[in-house]
């Protein structure tokens, strides 16, 4: 039952999109109508899914380099204020740069392969990361700080007893926020340099003006992010069940 | 076992505390009264060791307290319970922090007198407001501790639920005796409870006068002679 809705959306939104390219008689150069877009896919589907691997390869071992890189790095933020007040700066600074402005920098440095496009993804990714853990672990409430402190609990007790269990739910408000923007950021490095992913795939598609396969390759990029954003609210209820009532995205 | 000798407290230029003395011996039950800003709770945080007198002494078992001891248990007003944790993970809390070993059938057992029986796997969430005070009762009695220092621990919830856990402490304590130092502005929870009433006057915080409440027990609240001693502090406190 509750994925009727949603569904009966997107139908609504592709019968739209339909009808537009027919009333309007707008070229398939331009706009392509839902069924040229599938047609596209469907003369290519083993080449396609084997691009979306590609992309979601690079999304997801961006993804979780981030989160090895980006929580421990909140730990240290929260842990010291030296370490903050040296770093968190840079990081804001890092975050300030827009990423398409590197992206060239970083596939100068990394290669046309995979590596250049992981760096991408972390570079996106890490930043919500850091600041959803790092105000988590703040966040923590005045009386269960008080209660550890009653118990006398070393620093390591209250960080990963308390503060880090109770960043949690924040943490995944900022994991959602980053898996989508890791799709965005393994994207950016396939446009500037790849020789596969569906990033590549669209800068190809562009150049001999196939806009239907451009179309089919931004579907396919839709549907991984919305796959990979679904699996982490999954992952969250699993792992999270206390916060249910307080869920923020 | 708890020695308040001379005791002064002033934080941000508020004088808190002033001269206060205070004996509680190991098997007494202490409770101390005044209206909301008489220092009570900044009492029961110097006995703590959460916070350091800015004059006079506090001592625990003949040893002045410098920072928390493992010994002594606190219970807050508000339950403080770890959302994520089960209620018998939660119990087991400060056993875990203090390096005790295990101790899971002393929580059950716990559990099961304070009526929990049979929700040890839940989560606090699901859990009224008066069990999830009995779980912070349970773990603060989990490390057995010979002092209990309770801070207003029932006043956030309903006027039943508070007189069902008021006379449960009477049941734990007449079954395992400790020294307990009680802080509530509740004139019939301090009656029912304790075996002495320390009045505060507010600003800064001294001892108005110390009520004995020799009555026997198990007290049930609404007793005659209760009542007459309830009128007594409501006096006290009047003057303070």
């Amino acid at each position: 039952m509750r994925a009727v809705l949603p569904v009966l959306g997107l139908l609504a939104i592709i019968g739209a999109w339909w009808l537009a390219t027919i009333v309007f008689a707008i070229q398939p150069l331009l706009v392509p109508s839902p069924a040229d877009v599938v047609a596209s896919f469907l003369e290519l589907p083993g080449y396609l899914l084997e691009q979306t691997m590609v992309t979601l390869w690079e999304a997801v071992s961006g993804f979780a380099l981030s989160v090895v890189i980006g929580v421990p790095l909140a730990l240290l933020i929260v842990g010291s204020s030296v370490l903050e007040r040296m770093f968190y700066p840079l990081l804001v600074a890092l975050n300030a740069v827009p990423k398409v402005a590197i992206a060239p920098i970083v596939v100068v440095w990394f290669g046309f392969g995979i590596e250049s496009k992981v760096l991408m993804v972390v570079l996106v990714c890490i930043f919500p990361i850091v600041i959803s853990t790092a105000s988590g672990m703040r966040s923590t409430p005045q009386e269960l700080v008080e209660l550890f402190r009653s118990l006398d609990a070393t620093r390591t007790h209250e960080f990963f007893k308390l503060r880090l269990w109770h960043a949690l739910p924040q943490i995944f408000v900022g994991l959602k926020v980053s898996i989508t923007l890791a799709v965005i950021g393994a994207v950016i490095g396939e446009f500037v340099g790849a020789d596969a992913g569906l990033g590549y795939v669209i800068t190809v598609s562009g150049g001999s003006a196939d806009t239907a396969l451009a179309f089919a390759a931004m579907a396919l990029l839709a549907i991984i992010s919305v796959a990979l954003f679904y699996l982490l609210t999954w992952a969250e209820r699993k792992l999270v069940p206390w916060s249910e009532e307080h869920r923020v995205l | 076992m708890i020695t308040i000798s001379g005791v002064s407290h002033s934080f941000g230029g508020v004088h808190a505390l002033d001269g206060i003395d205070l004996e509680v011996d190991e098997h007494e039950f202490v409770a101390v009264i005044g209206r909301s800003g008489c220092g009570k709770s900044t009492l029961l945080r110097l006995v703590a060791g959460l916070l350091t007198p800015s004059g006079g002494r506090v001592l625990v078992a003949g040893s002045p307290v410098t920072r928390p001891r493992r010994d002594v248990s606190v219970m807050f007003q508000r339950p403080a319970l770890l959302p994520w944790r089960s209620v018998l993970a939660n119990v087991l809390l400060p056993v875990e922090i203090l390096g005790l070993g295990d101790h899971r059938d002393r929580a059950r057992e716990l559990l099961e007198l304070t009526g929990l029986g049979g929700f040890e796997e839940r989560l606090p969430h699901e859990l009224s407001g008066g069990m999830q005070q009995r779980v912070s009762l349970c773990r603060s009695l989990i490390q057995s501790p010979r002092v209990m220092l309770m801070d207003e621990p029932f006043s956030a919830l309903d006027a039943i639920t508070r007189t069902e856990l008021s006379e449960e402490l009477q049941r734990v304590q007449l079954a395992q005796p400790r020294a307990v130092l009680f802080v509530t502005h509740s004139i019939d929870e301090a009656v029912l409870l304790a075996d002495r009433i320390v009045v505060l006057s507010p600003r800064p915080g001294r001892i108005h006068r110390v009520v004995e409440v020799d009555l026997p027990r198990p007290r049930a609240l609404g007793q005659v002679e209760l009542d007459e001693v309830g009128r007594e502090l409501r006096g006290l406190l009047v003057t303070a």
